[in-house]
């Protein structure tokens, strides 16, 4: 691949980032991802939409969120600082809300009344809700029956907000089904409905939307690194499912060539095991959920179910722009395992006394790795995405504890 | 493997046209039956497509299971899951097509699925492996005309890429659709997934009059074509009508082959004598 220069000017007119992205999806819905495409071209160079947005995330969300310097952390592992990027102080309690702010407003711009999502964890979900609520919405979530099970909180949480769960029982149960459910009820509820997608996947333009509206994390990072330690960082880290959060770190970076970047994928039971989500470290390029990107699937094309200890992660494909940015070499993927993640989120929250979500648990574990290897004025920025709150209960059952 | 006198003569479109231009002769409205491939006797397959013929079948379409099936309603996406369940994948899926081509040469079979696993096998190498079967062509449901690089293969190996038409599609991309469009165009009747219950006839004619101001292709109207009944309406207009989940749901629970081919005769019968005694009423004055 030709070296790249300017990784902003991605993706193309039709959504290719690369070989990867696109827009494959059934005919009905080409002509209303067509004008979603324009309305949202239109809004994001409108300056009140802009304004409306920014005000947004600094009064209802709570941005800037902070950079913590995790200085207990740290001194105990004896290399290099890590700082941590707080998205879970975030009201909802992570980065989530970033994009469900900025595709309610897009949906009230077109007069969309009724509000579709998916979820796994149960967080895009929550935020979508919330939004839902703030702008008098009705709101309709699909969640596998699985994710319902081990995120109970976020579902009544959910419905608490006025959302309509409802429990996806096809396929592996989880995010994957829960996503093509909810493409079926655009499909045919596409004239009166606005699908909120949680991640930077799907076809065109959901990938580069969802990207712009997380993007405010890498923004303020960037901006935070240069006025606290008047430098970049030298290694930037985040986990990857779909890869939400960790686009919206990663992008504002990617012209800093001296900036490292790593993307931390679920290993689940170990990515010799076969059962994990790391779709980046061991899949391969496929198409799923309207976009080409690297999936995990078997011979025949059928995708295959993963395994996360974390709803959020366990997702057999991943958003086109890591894709992208994996085989250009700019930012490369790794696997983290359950029990490494569970053991970095006890880490965490003896040394500085933070929970963190078991999917931001896996950059932490990352984060840990990466601090070992460099020296002790190396700094290495994590996405801390989200709380854990909503994971305590399944951390009590690992260890034998019902609540 | 290069297969050049594929590329020149381009047999999948040929054996298409040759049967809409027959069915065009003999002013008939022609019968696609869908079934998923491998569901749900995957040894009586190879049978249930011969007696669909033998039960007035113009065209075969096969889906091609696929784990993700977003254009599709519940009744296919269990009969994918069983197809799955029962190891059907592409090789078994061309060893039907090639043992249905030894007895039959001239029922067109279209191929019906999803980007991934053909994007997983290669395009090119399951273009070849399509044609060399006796596949005539592919329709692909997520993969529109925005991605054709993607899919030329299959026109390389003589296979003809069916199209899909829908009520939300704008005229000017109808007629794009329409110029690309090799064998068939296959109208879908409603904005929704396959098995639902939305279809609205006068819309549905409003779009396939719509098409035929772009092109003289041959327009087949599936999603919402039930039974004989809704057969027999939407068949007064189109050039044929598709009838998938109806179908699948009928054949789902049958015992053995005997009972499969029964239950797809006793379905597929009364729909053909409906086409057959509307025949025309209202096609007059389309061009076709």
């Amino acid at each position: 691949m030709e070296r790249i220069e300017d990784y902003s000017a991605f993706p193309d007119a039709h959504g290719h980032f690369g070989d990867y992205g696109g827009s494959y999806v059934a005919e009905t819905l080409v002509a209303p991802l067509a004008e979603l495409a324009a309305a949202y071209e239109r809004l994001s160079s409108d300056p009140a939409f802009i304004a409306e947005f920014e005000r947004d995330l600094k009064d209802y969300v709570g941005r800037p969120s902070p950079i913590y310097h995790a200085e207990h952390l740290s001194r105990e592992i004896g290399g290099a600082q890590i700082l941590l990027k707080r998205e879970d102080l975030n009201h909802t309690g992570a980065h989530k809300i970033n994009n469900t702010i900025g595709q309610a407003l897009v949906a009230r711009a077109m007069g969309k009344r009724r509000i579709i999502a998916e979820t796994g964890a149960g967080q895009h979900g929550v935020a979508t809700a919330t939004v839902c609520a703030r702008l008098g919405l009705d709101c309709v979530v699909y969640m596998g029956a699985t994710d319902i099970e081990r995120q109970k909180i976020n579902v009544y949480r959910m419905k608490l907000l006025g959302a309509e769960v409802v429990p996806v029982t096809s396929g592996s149960k989880t995010l994957k089904d829960a996503l093509n459910e909810a493409m079926r009820d655009w499909v045919t509820n596409v004239a009166d409905t606005f699908y909120i997608i949680g991640t930077v996947a799907g076809p065109h333009p959901y990938p580069k939307m969802v990207r712009d509206f997380n993007a405010v994390v890498g923004r303020e990072a960037r901006a935070q690194m240069l006025a606290q330690y008047g430098r970049l960082p030298d290694v930037i880290t985040a986990c990857v499912g779909g890869g939400s959060n960790a686009i919206g770190l990663f992008h504002a970076f990617l012209n800093d060539p001296q900036v490292r970047i790593v993307g931390a994928e679920a290993a689940g039971l170990g990515l010799a095991s076969g059962r994990h989500a790391a779709s980046l470290a061991a899949g391969r390029p496929g198409v799923l959920h309207g976009n080409r990107t690297y999936v995990l699937c078997d011979e025949d094309g059928q995708i295959t179910e993963t395994h996360s200890v974390s709803a959020g992660l366990d997702y057999p494909g991943v958003g086109p722009e890591h894709a992208f940015l994996k085989d250009a070499g700019r930012a490369s993927y790794v696997g983290v395992a359950d029990a490494e993640a569970l053991a970095a989120f006890h880490r965490l929250a003896r040394t500085e006394g933070i929970l963190a979500a078991l999917e931001s648990s896996h950059a932490v574990a990352q984060a840990i790795r990466l601090a070992g290897e460099l020296s002790r004025d190396a700094l290495v920025l994590c996405n801390l995405s989200g709380r854990g709150d909503k994971d305590v209960h399944t951390i009590a059952a690992r260890e034998g504890l019902s609540l | 493997m290069s297969r050049p006198e594929l590329t020149i003569t381009s047999p999948g479109q040929r054996r298409i046209e040759a049967r809409f231009a027959a069915l065009k002769a003999a002013r008939r409205t022609g019968l696609v039956p869908f079934i998923t491939a491998g569901d749900p006797l995957p040894q009586a397959q190879v049978a249930l497509m011969h007696a669909l013929v033998a039960a007035g079948a113009d065209l075969i379409e096969l889906g091609v299971p696929f784990s993700d099936p977003m254009a599709d309603g519940p009744v296919i996406q269990h009969a994918s899951e069983r197809a799955i369940a029962r190891g059907t994948g592409l090789d078994e899926v061309f060893g039907w097509v090639r043992e249905f081509r030894r007895k039959d040469a001239t029922t067109p079979v279209v191929l019906m699925g999803y980007m991934n696993p053909v994007a997983i096998r290669g395009t090119a190498r399951f273009a070849a492996d399509a044609a060399d079967a006796g596949v005539d062509g592919v329709l692909l449901v997520d993969c529109p005309i925005e991605e054709t690089a993607a899919a030329a293969p299959l026109g390389e190996a003589g296979l003809a890429r069916i199209l899909l038409a829908a009520p939300t599609t704008p005229p000017e991309r109808l007629a794009r659709i329409v110029r690309a469009a090799e064998g068939f165009l296959y109208h879908v009747a409603f904005a929704g997934i396959t098995g639902a219950d939305r279809v609205r006839i006068d819309d549905v004619r409003e779009h396939v009059e719509a098409i035929r101001r772009h092109g003289d292709i041959p327009v087949a109207v599936g999603f919402g074509v039930r039974d004989a009944a809704s057969a027999a309406r939407i068949g007064a207009f189109a050039d044929a009508v598709v009838i998938g989940s109806a179908l699948v749901e009928r054949l789902v629970g049958a015992t053995d082959e005997m009972d499969l081919c029964q239950r797809a005769r006793d379905f597929l019968a009364p729909v053909r004598a409906a086409l057959e005694s509307a025949e025309g009423v209202g096609r007059s004055g389309s061009g076709s």
